[in-house]
């Protein structure tokens, strides 16, 4: 069978691509990694025709073959490179109506690489609203290329969309017009390049000249060889790189002029300038971006109460179920006290988390973001970050690992590096899980202003914390990490617009669905382990615990004397030797061993606490399992010393603020060692991070016992 | 050397209209013409963040740029 042709989406940014991409493929997509690089890869399979199948590539957003950033590198990698496994087969460029004559310069390079191409044409009905109507009949006439009409959010026009693909893909050809002759200008360069390394196409030899030292599939022999004919032929790459866009520009004019007709006065949509009246406003801008904030804490935390309590209590009543009907025995203990515990602990916070992405999704789909990276740059400068690391910043409280691959956007390298450093200490949503539990277990729901209650400040107040924490940081890093670029800050404001559900609703998916696979096995595996280290002993201490408690406490009996030595157990169990070990070095912050072996297993990923605390207490609570949820457990526990519940105020915000700073993630520790490329800067950053929550969590708890 | 008499982007003021003349700043012009600002580009400038810094400029009434001060102090235009 023939392999599925490859189709590459691409496209400025803001043009409406994940629209397209999301309408072509729904939920048919799968996420990973371009070979070779960490660059987010988005593909999908889609029909063509009935009996045919396409993979759709997403390429990453540009403005021009010459990357800016990091990810805009893949592009050109791609495009450059015949052998590549997503080199194309038909290049789908995506083209904002609304500003045509910039959009089409990425056009018209990519029609000079000689690929088959065809030019979509979206956000008509913006352009209408600018008073502008584009003709795609003659924009078809200018260019001798298919010209397909489309709406990427309403899927008007995907039809003919696929009926173009379909067209290429029979009969591939190139553009017939050379829009920038690289050969009248160079003709000895590009002759020579042509013929020493093979090539067919001239401007394909330009971007060997300009760009081999980004090339991934160039051997340093070849880059050296390349930068030798530059000399030879007295090339000025900067130069030419200035001309050539001035040239593009030049052809570009007459094609725009002859497809565009102005019905009025060409201006912005009047939605975008009222509302950027507003949102840029030095006073309302910043109140209605700290209101949008604080509402989304209170949305997560309120909202989500309702599925998380019906999934906490359906946990409970599975688990109830399976031991009343199960067999009693280790196997039934495992799955129930050990799998099940285990999972209940995942699945809980998928509403949560699901709010979370929802909220943030919605604000960057509105073109909102895009206001608050300029409202905070001058504010983020003071700190040594930039106004886009807002958006790392902002999706670290989803999670930290696609929050510092974010960072790529920002192209100076000292404030990504420092970007990169402080983006963990914004509370993840792997947090929340342990956030909520303690805060409802020691806040009252007092209600403030009405609509918001005291659980939701003090959330809100724990993020702000982490952002504090962040930003100091970013501070006091300003010093040490040196470089000699300049920030740049040059960016496309996009139009306001609503979002679009469907987008929306695949983003929830896709996130929800990365934590519950990725987050889940962690869980469930910890889970496992500890249940068997907690469930087993050195021998005859465990053996001897039943007889140690009626030795000791003569008068109980039943339910009483069964936890009694179910508690016996777990204490000498190899999990509760483990816990005394290090019970002297965290005392000081008000933990008892139990919660000293929570805090160990959840070194690998922070989010196995909840779960590994839920795990002890229902093996530490014996078989006859009266209370069923996790909080109502937390509740019940009793020092056995002082008698006095052992999660009261003082341990409870000690919990919280050692979680707000502590790095207790593999994959974080394994992203800052990709994205720096360094072990130095994730060992600083996990033994910072982890001496704040020491110092932090050893202070909130002395302040308030 | 400039001499004051040039203006540049980071002069405007709100709604003031100007013409892009040239860049002071090589590196930073190449971003600057790949996003549509060329010589004779007409612009305005749409707004200025709280602070004062960054601005917005409109270009060629097709859509709005932000960027620093700084940035903007590199581009030199013809006031209309």
């Amino acid at each position: 069978m023939k392999k599925k042709p490859i189709i590459a989406l691409v496209g400025n940014p803001n043009c409406g691509k994940s629209s397209l991409f999301n309408q072509l493929t729904g939920l048919r997509q799968k996420v990973g990694n371009f070979s070779g690089v960490t660059v987010e890869r988005k593909s999908g399979v889609f029909r063509i025709d009935p009996q045919n199948e396409a993979v759709l590539v997403d390429l990453p957003g540009i403005y021009s073959l010459y990357p800016q950033s990091l990810d805009e590198r893949v592009v050109i990698d791609i495009l450059a490179n015949p052998s590549h496994q997503d080199y194309p087969d038909v290049v789908v460029v995506l083209v904002d109506a609304s500003n045509l004559k910039r959009n089409l310069l990425l056009f018209t390079e990519i029609a000079d690489l000689g690929l088959p191409v065809i030019l979509a044409l979206n956000m008509l009905d913006i352009a209408s609203q600018m008073h502008l109507q584009i003709n795609a009949t003659k924009l078809a006439m200018q260019t001798g290329l298919p010209v397909v009409r489309l709406n990427a959010r309403t899927g008007e026009g995907i039809n003919q969309l696929q009926l173009a693909i379909r067209q290429v893909l029979a009969k591939p050809v190139g553009a017939s017009k050379v829009y920038f002759d690289v050969a009248s200008y160079v003709p000895a360069l590009i002759a020579d390049v042509k013929s020493r390394y093979g090539l067919q196409n001239d401007y394909l030899a330009l971007h060997y000249v300009q760009q081999h030292d980004i090339f991934s599939f160039l051997s340093n022999d070849t880059r050296v060889s390349l930068d030798g004919l530059i000399q030879a032929h007295n090339f000025r790459e900067i130069d030419f790189r200035a001309q050539e866009t001035v040239a593009r520009y030049q052809q570009i004019e007459p094609i725009a002029k002859a497809a565009t007709k102005a019905t009025a006065d060409v201006q912005l949509p009047i939605w975008t300038r009222r509302l950027d009246k507003i949102l840029l406003h030095p006073f309302w801008g910043y109140l209605v971006f700290l209101t949008i904030l604080l509402l989304i804490f209170q949305a997560v935390f309120t909202l989500a109460q309702y599925p998380m309590d019906a999934i906490d209590g359906g946990v409970a009543a599975l688990n109830h179920w399976l031991k009343d009907t199960l067999p009693p025995s280790m196997l039934t203990n495992l799955l129930t006290d050990g799998l099940l515990a285990g999972i209940g602990g995942v699945v809980i916070f998928i509403p949560q988390i699901a709010f979370l992405f929802l909220l943030i999704s919605i604000l960057e789909e509105s073109g909102y973001m895009a206001r608050v990276m300029v409202i905070m740059d001058w504010l983020m400068r003071k700190f040594g970050l930039n106004g886009r690391s807002v958006v790392p910043l902002i999706s670290g409280v989803a999670c930290a690992v696609p929050a510092m691959m974010s960072a790529r956007s920002i192209s100076n390298r000292k404030e990504r590096l420092i970007t990169i450093l402080v983006t963990p200490l914004m509370s993840c949503s792997a947090r929340l899980p342990i956030f909520s539990l303690f805060i409802a277990l020691v806040v009252p729901a007092t209600p403030v202003l009405g609509f918001i209650d005291m659980q939701g400040i003090t959330l809100f107040g724990l993020y702000l914390v982490g952002l504090l924490a962040a930003l100091l940081s970013a501070w006091a890093l300003k010093g040490f990490v040196k470089t000699q670029e300049k920030g740049y800050f040059i960016m496309e404001m996009p139009t306001y617009k609503w979002p679009r559900w469907y987008h929306v609703g695949i983003s929830i998916w896709e996130s929800v669905k990365s934590f519950v696979v990725e987050a889940g096995k962690i869980i469930v595996a910890i889970s496992i382990i500890l249940w068997v280290l907690a469930s087993y002993g050195p021998a005859d201490s465990m053996q001897r615990a039943p007889q140690t408690v009626r030795q000791n406490q003569p008068t109980l009996t039943g339910v009483a004397l069964e936890n009694a030595i179910a508690a016996q157990k777990l204490e000498n169990s190899y999990a509760g030797h483990f816990g005394k070990f290090i019970e002297p070095a965290i005392a000081p912050l008000g933990y008892d061993w139990k919660i000293g072996i929570a805090l160990l297993a959840s070194f690998a990923a922070r989010e196995v606490f909840v779960g590994t605390i839920s795990t002890i207490y229902s093996i530490g609570k014996g078989t006859t399992d009266s209370e069923g949820t996790i909080k109502a457990r937390l509740k019940a526990e009793i020092n056995p010393r002082t008698r006095k519940p052992v999660y009261n105020t003082a341990t409870a915000f000690s919990l919280l603020i050692f979680y707000v700073f502590a790095m207790m993630c593999m994959s974080t520790i394994a992203t800052a060692y990709r994205e720096t490329n360094s072990w130095e800067w994730p060992l600083a950053q996990f033994f910072y991070m982890t001496g704040l929550a020491y110092l932090f969590a050893f202070l909130t708890y002395q302040a308030l016992r | 050397m400039l001499t004051p008499s040039f203006k540049t982007i980071a002069d405007l003021k709100t709604g003031e209209r100007a013409i892009i003349r040239s860049f002071s700043d090589q590196l930073l012009s190449l971003k600057l013409l790949e996003m549509g600002c060329l010589p004779g580009t007409e612009i305005s400038l749409q707004f200025i963040a709280p602070f004062g810094d960054p601005i917005g400029v409109q270009i060629d009434s097709s859509y709005c740029l932000s960027m620093r001060k700084a940035e903007a102090a590199t581009v030199v235009v013809l006031s209309l």
